[in-house]
């Protein structure tokens, strides 16, 4: 992976730097030891490392402005690191940079159950968030598989989605207003407790920017109150194309499931191998989860039902308890783990419309053959967001590049069919260099010039989202 | 008037524009300060390009008229989930509304509380910056965290970032069966207590307004469920169930044509609709809307008031030339309909902090630097 190379003025100051990050965080939050850097040289995607400079643990928002004002008259790169559990290597830092973790920033500012949010620091965890508001029966709706460990912080850089954002949005969609500190350590206020914007939509820009626009360090997310219950079927199918148009066809009916989860034969196989969920060995299976009150359930998956049943599915299978439901979610909840017991892989999270499932599934197939790499896919179907987990051995030679070079191919037919590269994950470096085949230069420029806007000195989380070759210029000019 | 044919001819003129442009669409929503300059119609990029019902995504060039796309979703049993309010009888303008200018307000009604707004369904967008660049940003697909989210930033700008040429939207079925719990009598404060009781239960309401003198000039609050048909009926009675406890007359309506017409009144705001004086939108925190009104009360007569979005959204009507600002202790307010001179000389958006200020102008600049789209239009 192609770096920028360090600026050897930072790596010269570094004494500097640390002395003066020391004068303003207690003496614990600064780690500028080779040794303790090692800890934050990756974030989940583990096949690019590098030791940052140092790294800084603030405890607030004044400790975030004042790291960001000392690295910016310093002109240091500044990686912000919520949970560090990016796929995309969202956080991985660059041999100059600090990183700024938010940890030590969990608590809950504010819990407004009347006007339904929560505002927390955004260190806390994504799933301790719906932890804090559980008694009173709310919950905050993103759900990442991530979401016992990963940060909101990471949520709102990365406009995280999750298995249930078919009925409840992604992130951006929940999140309300943010307390952001810009490179320069101001310190803005964007958004609040409040359903629009009183001006330009900065709130929509700031979601998904991957934290190179500043340092989000408090967040108001919107909270509902739990549905009564939820319930899954589960249905298998002997082709893709037919499992396809049935998700197409529940859609069409009106009916708005929580999840449309989609899982195929090399999937399944693996999963049952690991985890002996039960499932049949098809093509092609769906697990479709409804919620409401019991006899709302009943209602919703007898609709359901009637429609898979025109489809001749091999197997529909309903629930009648807790038990069962679990059982059937367990397969899909370990497919990741399952398929890393067979080799080590790489999850892709390509987005495709709907209705372009069947030739995507296909083509991947051929792909596979041509690489000799075997693929499985699990996916959220209803929104066409796919994760085909790519299978290599990182021993083998070669292997790691090949499977690449497999991703790349998939990542590009998503975006030949429509669709785009990545629909939870994000850019981060991963898919950097792909971002040509999604974007014309100008519509890149137009990105670039949103950061110029907040980052004039091109400082925060330097090398993702943009080719480096794209960016050349204003990095350039910034330094 | 200019009036482009494609999206090509647009870049065009606009690159070779050489003054301020006034950006239209149907010409239906006449908000914000006015703006000088050569007007420029997208009424002439028409046309739905792609349906799919089946994958739930509509894309519509930005003059399509907005009838045309509800006419297409409807046959397929579908909708814009977003419920765009008409501004014509509001603001006593003509035309037909498009696409791109609801986008471009980010006009989103009483469903907005649970499916978001405008910005919510926009999944992608092209247009024309100040320099007569073609851009796109987004695409046709749900979920797309590709790169910066352009699209939630060109939602709600007003033409003043760039020309929208073509939009792509989520679209939702046509729930088979809906139903409005009605409370009579609550004073506003009760009203949303009210509100906030049903949109904190799990019985998933999709509109929640408060009009403290409906049609009958008694004070109404309503509560929308929408679903399958026993769905309604459960929650429908759940709802009663939980708002009783709160006092107050409960009534529920199932009949769909009376729901239907009690929502386009709150979603057009008809209690405002051809009367005299300035209107207003205001955002508050829910619990803070009553206290903001009764300030707005207790130092203005004739004030009129709707609540929407469970007491997010307050609809003011006031005396011309009276900035409800100065009684506003947090939120924001936007002034949709006034005179010229009073748009002139209150600011119609809200003024931003210093910081925010200048990244909305650090924007603009870099999306048009001659500064010629809609210029001022938003202060």
């Amino acid at each position: 992976m192609d770096m920028p190379i360090p600026n050897p003025e930072v790596l010269a100051n570094k004494a500097r730097i640390v002395a003066r990050l020391k004068e303003v965080l207690p003496p614990d939050a600064v780690i500028s030891d080779e040794v303790e850097v090692r800890a934050y040289e990756c974030d989940a995607l583990t096949a690019y490392r590098c030791p940052p400079l140092a790294a800084v643990l603030p405890a607030s928002t004044e400790e975030v402005a004042a790291i960001l004002k000392v690295c910016h008259a310093e002109n240091v790169p500044v990686v912000p690191r919520g949970a560090g559990t990016s796929l995309a290597g969202g956080s991985m830092p660059t041999a100059d940079s600090v990183i700024l973790g938010v940890a030590r920033m969990t608590e809950v500012l504010e819990t407004d159950y009347e006007n339904r949010f929560i505002r927390v620091q955004t260190g806390r965890t994504n799933l301790s968030v719906s932890g804090a508001v559980e008694e009173e029966g709310f919950f905050y709706a993103p759900d990442p598989s991530s979401q016992l460990a990963c940060a909101i912080a990471g949520n709102i850089a990365m406009n995280s989605g999750g298995a249930h954002c078919l009925k409840y949005g992604v992130t951006t969609n929940n999140l309300m207003g943010v307390t952001m500190v810009t490179m320069n350590g101001e310190v803005v206020e964007i958004g609040g407790a409040y359903l629009d914007a009183g001006g330009l939509d900065l709130l929509g820009v700031i979601c998904g920017s991957e934290g190179q626009l500043g340092v989000v360090t408090e967040a108001t997310l919107r909270i509902l109150h739990k549905p009564e219950g939820a319930r899954p079927v589960l249905m298998g199918f002997d082709s893709n194309e037919v499992a396809g148009q049935c998700v197409s066809d529940i859609i069409k009916s009106g009916i708005i499931p929580v999840a449309i989860e989609f899982m195929d034969r090399p999937c399944i196989r693996a999963t049952e191998a690991f985890a002996g969920a039960g499932y049949p060995d098809c093509e092609a299976l769906l697990i479709v989860e409804v919620e409401g009150s019991d006899a709302e359930i009943d209602a919703q998956l007898e609709r359901i039902l009637a429609i898979a049943r025109t489809h001749n599915p091999v197997e529909l299978r309903e629930s009648t308890s807790a038990d069962e439901s679990a059982r059937i979610w367990l397969g899909r909840k370990s497919a990741f783990g399952a398929m890393g017991q067979i080799n080590d892989y790489m999850c892709l999270d390509g987005t495709i419309p709907v209705s372009q499932l069947p030739y995507v599934l296909r083509r991947i197939g051929e792909l596979s053959t041509d690489y000799g790499l075997d693929v499985g896919n699990v996916f959220h179907a209803g929104d066409g967001n796919m994760h085909p987990l790519i299978l290599f051995d990182a021993n083998k030679p070669g292997d790691l590049e090949k499977c690449e070079a497999f991703g790349a191919d998939i990542l590009r037919l998503c975006v030949e069919v429509g669709g785009c590269l990545t629909g939870e994950h994000g850019v981060g470096i991963e898919k950097r260099d792909l971002m040509v085949d999604q974007y014309l230069p100008e519509d890149l420029d137009i990105q670039m010039a949103v950061k110029d806007v907040f980052d004039p000195k091109w400082l925060l989380n330097p090398a993702k989202v943009f080719p480096l070759a794209a960016s050349d210029v204003r990095r350039m000019a910034a330094e | 008037m200019m009036r482009p044919s494609n999206e090509a001819e647009l870049a065009e003129f606009v690159a070779s524009a050489d003054g301020p442009l006034r950006i239209e669409g149907g010409g239906t929503r006449d908000i914000g300060r006015p703006v000088a300059g050569t007007k420029l119609s997208t009424a002439n990029l028409s046309g739905i390009s792609l349906y799919e019902p089946g994958a739930l995504t509509v894309v519509a060039a930005a003059g399509t008229p907005l009838a045309e796309i509800e006419g297409k979703l409807a046959a397929e049993g579908q909708r814009l989930a977003f419920e765009p309010m008409d501004h014509r009888e509001l603001l006593g303008t003509a035309g037909t509304s498009t696409i791109g200018g609801v986008v471009a307000a980010n006009v989103s009604g009483p469903r907005r509380i649970q499916v978001g707004a405008c910005r919510d369904s926009l999944l992608g967008v092209r247009f024309v910056d100040g320099m007569g660049r073609v851009l796109k940003n987004g695409g046709r697909v749900m979920k797309n965290v590709t790169g910066y989210d352009l699209v939630k930033l060109m939602a709600g700008s007003w033409g003043t970032l760039g020309v929208l040429t073509e939009v792509s939207l989520k679209v939702q079925a046509i729930p088979e069966a809906v139903g409005c719990v009605l409370v009579n009598g609550l004073s506003d404060v009760d009203a949303v207590a009210a509100m906030s009781a049903a949109l904190g239960s799990p019985y998933d309401v999709t509109g929640a307004a408060h009009a403290p003198s409906g049609v009958d000039g008694h004070p109404v609050t309503m509560i929308r469920i929408e679903g399958l048909e026993a769905s309604v009926a459960y929650r429908a009675a759940k709802i009663t169930e939980l708002l009783e406890k709160l006092g107050g007359e409960v009534l529920v309506e199932r009949d769909p044509t009376k729901v239907g017409a009690g929502w386009a009144w709150v979603r057009d705001v008809a209690l405002m609709q051809g009367q005299a004086g300035d209107v207003w939108r205001v955002s508050v925190k829910p619990s803070d809307g009553p206290e903001f009104v009764a300030k707005l009360r207790a130092k203005h007569a004739d004030v009129s008031v709707l609540y929407d979005w469970g007491g997010g959204l307050v609809w003011i009507q006031v005396a011309e030339g009276t900035d409800v600002r100065a009684e506003l202790f947090a939120g924001h307010a936007t002034l949709i309909r006034g005179s010229e001179l009073t748009r002139s000389t209150i600011p119609v958006f809200q003024p931003e902090p210093a910081p925010l200020a200048a990244l909305s102008t650090g924007l603009r600049a870099k999306f048009d630097p001659r500064g010629i789209l809609n210029a001022g239009l938003m202060g």
